[in-house]
């Protein structure tokens, strides 16, 4: 920890930069609180500021004009089917290139490694008519598989670096005993891994929950696109009518903000673990 | 069939699933699109082999050109606003010892929203009738006039990059202040005693021991900058009048509004080889043995 000491006075100043600074990343988020329980004639006289009267029957509005029952139903699907896809594939490769060694993983490290770099627009056309050659256009299994693509460089270099760390005793004891590799798998590495799946899981699932540009391209079927891209069309739908769109925004940002409670070192650790790497 | 069961095969298999996947939607459609790039195809019809037609067009086409030096600026700006503001807010941050958490929290969140929730914040924080300016108008302040930034042309691209700043900025600071923790006390203490200022002290002690950190941030913000579009086709579409077009919203109209699939597909070419550039340029200086 720093202790450099510091003068009364400069302690002050610097709460008060950094208050003005915090002020402004939250103020704004604050406000859409504010404005998505607001009722429309309010916007007229207090656009900015703390709500006069409350309005909850926004929700009710947005919830029911929007269709969110199906909206909500598709992206959870999409987060629920990207994790398990996802996690499956990257965790058996994290853990083989862990501990099993496989000869020439260099060669796959840095096929990860470029994978990552590569801007989605080089390939997004042509995965566009890929996905339709193959009628996997609209669907959810389609995004689904795109999104774990996308994601699996990441959750593989996550569950790798953790699973190294696991002492290889445990793993020659089993072996031992006669247990199969997929079982060294299953039934010693995934019970002690779960702090990293956890990280990876709520990484991968913010990451596909807030998705915009691939939901864009590959689901122009209104009744099941997610709500990254039903918000965008709402927004042009509903232009004047702020409290509705503000308190859509609210019902998608909720579960983030209740998963960020709980979670909060494990979202900074996860989004940030690239850094610490170097 | 032994030997397929031998360890070294065992040892591949788990790693086929990622292959696959991977392979069908990042490597498979990429290097279709190195191939389309050279065709002259619009989705319908015969595919021409044109050659490298399509790149001389993307040179002498003035929106390509436009849209390129947006990206330059859009770079610059990231390059220089979020991470100046980002060290000087993680500096702060080592000083003080109560609150520190909840600041780095506040920091952070606007990082955990979605595009479309940030764009959706601000755009009416800019709203002509509702906004931040047009209250400011109506208590006679008349700093800003009473449009939206988003739709004059001077502004929207500058517009647009503040509102990805704001929500991006908080993640330098957080990177910065875990390297900056790293510093150990008695450089600080030994600083006291030089005499040194508090600037020396940043200067001197903290940054050549965040330095790692610090290009790190530099290399992903140069190639974050590149594919950036969710802000810009949330926000304006590259409008007015291309004034916020960038390289990855000019792809998209070719490939998507007009289909041209060859002509996009050699935009996104250029996009590729650019980032892979810059990769091996921080690789090669990092295997030469830069301290970075």
């Amino acid at each position: 920890m720093i202790t450099a000491k510091y003068r009364k006075s400069e302690l002050i100043s610097n709460y008060f930069i950094l208050t003005l600074l915090a002020l402004f990343c939250i103020l704004p988020i604050l406000l859409m609180f504010f404005n998505s329980i607001k009722p429309q004639e309010e916007f007229g006289v207090n656009p900015l500021g703390f709500p006069m009267s409350i309005r909850l029957e926004n929700f009710v509005d947005a919830w029911i004009l929007g269709e969110y029952a199906q909206i909500f139903l598709n992206s959870s699907k999409l987060v629920v089917g990207t994790l398990i896809l996802n996690l499956t594939i990257s965790g058996l490769a994290g853990f083989s290139l862990a501990k099993l060694n496989p000869k020439g993983s260099d060669v796959f490290l840095l096929y990860l490694l470029v994978g990552i770099s590569i801007p989605a627009q080089m390939f997004i056309l042509p995965l566009f008519l890929l996905w339709k050659e193959l009628g996997l256009m609209n669907t959810h299994i389609g995004l689904i598989i795109i999104y774990a693509g996308l994601n699996a460089p990441f959750a593989t270099f996550l569950i790798r670096s953790y699973m190294v760390q696991l002492p290889d005793e445990l793993f020659e004891a089993a072996k031992i005993d006669g247990a199969s590799t997929l079982q060294l798998f299953y039934k010693i590495a995934l019970p002690i891994s779960w702090p990293v799946f956890l990280t990876a899981g709520l990484v991968v699932g913010l990451a596909v929950w807030n998705e915009f540009l691939f939901a864009l391209t590959f689901i122009q079927d209104e009744s099941s696109k997610p709500i990254a891209t039903i918000l965008f069309a709402f927004q042009s739908r509903f232009e004047n009518d702020w409290g509705l769109v503000n308190a859509s925004a609210v019902m998608m940002l909720a579960p983030v903000v209740i998963l960020f409670m709980f979670f909060q070192k494990r979202f900074i650790a996860g989004l940030t673990s690239g850094a610490s790497k170097g | 069939m032994k030997f397929l069961l031998s360890k070294q095969y065992i040892a591949w298999y788990f790693l086929v699933p990622v292959l696959i996947v991977h392979f069908l939607v990042v490597a498979l459609p990429s290097v279709l699109s190195l191939a389309l790039a050279l065709t002259d195809w619009n989705g319908f019809g015969k595919i021409n082999y044109v050659g490298l037609e399509n790149f001389y067009e993307l040179f002498d086409d003035r929106y390509f050109k436009k849209a390129v030096w947006h990206n330059i600026i859009w770079t610059c700006l990231f390059l220089t606003i979020p991470i100046a503001l980002a060290l000087t807010c993680a500096y702060l941050l080592t000083g003080i010892k109560r609150g520190q958490m909840i600041y780095r929290l506040c920091f952070f969140f606007p990082y955990m929203l979605a595009s479309i929730i940030s764009c959706q914040i601000w755009k009416f924080i800019f709203h002509p009738l509702y906004g931040f300016p047009a209250w400011l108008n109506s208590k006679s302040i008349d700093l800003i006039p009473a449009v939206s930034p988003f739709t004059i042309k001077e502004t929207s691209l500058y517009a647009v990059a503040f509102v990805d700043g704001w929500h991006f900025w908080g993640f330098l600071v957080v990177i910065y202040i875990t390297g900056m923790y790293q510093v150990d006390n008695s450089l600080y203490e030994a600083a006291d005693i030089e005499g040194a200022t508090k600037f020396q002290k940043f200067r001197f002690v903290t940054f050549p021991l965040i330095r790692p950190v610090f290009i790190f941030s530099l290399v992903i913000i140069i190639i974050w900058s590149i594919p950036t579009f969710d802000y810009i086709w949330i926000l304006t579409q590259g409008g007015p009048a291309y004034s916020s077009e960038v390289v990855a919203t000019n792809l998209y109209s070719q490939a998507f509004d007009r289909f041209n699939v060859g002509y996009s597909s050699a935009i996104g070419t250029l996009m590729c080889i650019y980032t892979i550039f810059i990769v091996s340029i921080f690789a090669i200086l990092r295997k030469l043995g830069w301290e970075i």
